[in-house]
């Protein structure tokens, strides 16, 4: 099955990439935009016998730097 | 007594190892080890481990995670545990933080742009045994090369990290808006500095000073004087 965990950082971290999109989309002449966050969606695909307490120690472990981002996870049905 | 005894670690896509191993060679003298990242071991009676920068695993992921979790550095955490001295420079700061060696997280730079020029430095800690050789107060001059040296970490960490005397050096001017202008900071027991700034880069004349040269020297003299 497919599984995606989403990467972002925490509320409060300073985001330079964000501030630096955000200037992006304002030049191209959007306005309205109040705050833009960059994150990282990463896809696995992973037997069903795979548990979440194993994908947590995936995510917490490695795929998100607990000092600065949170993780979401979210198993897509088939 | 022995000679003094250095493991320089590469990882794949480091690029300042031979640098650093040039440069512990030149002051500190004896035999620099220059170890894989794959090997499980390092060599024993080691003086110094030290993390080279550079852009290791293309950065993947984020900068120095995937390097954190290289065969190595188990050996690399399990003798920091023992009290074996360990400098990281820039990448290698990047895998202290990652491997939880060191608090904190290295970020994009605050103006987004690779930051590559020498760039002063006040020396805030003169006690350990890599910057006793450094005044205190003293303003020094060192060049970083890096993209990612945001350093950030929460408002408790950096307290406590002020008041236990952690805090190695500080910009002492705006680089890439790091807390409280922090270049390197130290683990709690002191034996473990990780550094944006590049020491090995400066330890001779032709390098345009030798600022860098007092941190190695500062290890060595060490060792002599135990």
């Amino acid at each position: 099955m497919k599984v995606r965990v989403y990467v972002s950082l925490k509320n409060g971290v300073l985001d330079p990439q964000g501030r630096a999109i955000h200037h992006a989309i304002e030049g191209l002449g959007h306005s309205g935009v109040q705050d833009v966050r960059a994150g990282k969606l990463i896809e696995l695909e992973v037997d069903d016998t795979v548990t979440d307490a194993a994908l947590n120690e995936m995510a917490s472990k490695l795929l998100a730097n607990m000092v600065i981002e949170n993780y979401r996870i979210e198993r897509v049905a088939a | 007594m022995k000679s003094f005894s250095a493991a320089v670690i590469t990882f794949p896509g480091s690029n300042c190892d031979r640098d650093m191993a040039v440069a512990i060679e030149d002051v500190c003298g004896g035999t620099v080890h220059r170890v894989w990242h794959r090997d499980a071991e390092l060599p024993a009676g080691l003086d110094l481990i030290a993390l080279p920068g550079g852009f290791s695993y293309g950065d993947y992921l984020r900068s120095g995670a995937m390097a954190a979790r290289s065969p190595i550095m188990r050996a690399v955490v399990e003798a920091a545990g023992r009290g074996v001295a360990v400098l990281g420079v820039c990448n290698g700061f990047q895998v202290l933080t990652e491997a939880g060696l060191l608090p904190g997280a290295l970020m994009r730079n605050a103006g987004i742009r690779f930051v590559c020029r020498n760039v002063a430095l006040t020396v805030a800690n003169t006690q350990s045994q890599f910057t006793r050789g450094y005044l205190p107060g003293q303003r020094i001059t060192i060049p970083v090369a890096h993209h990612d040296g945001n350093y950030q970490a929460d408002e408790a960490t950096l307290d406590r990290l002020e008041g236990e005397g952690r805090i190695a050096f500080r910009y002492a001017e705006p680089v890439n808006g790091s807390a409280r202008d922090i270049a390197g900071v130290l683990s709690e027991k002191g034996n473990v500095l990780g550094m944006m700034p590049h020491p090995e880069r400066m330890i001779e004349a032709a390098h345009g000073g030798k600022d860098g040269r007092v941190l190695f020297d500062s290890v060595v003299r060490g060792l002599v004087g135990a």
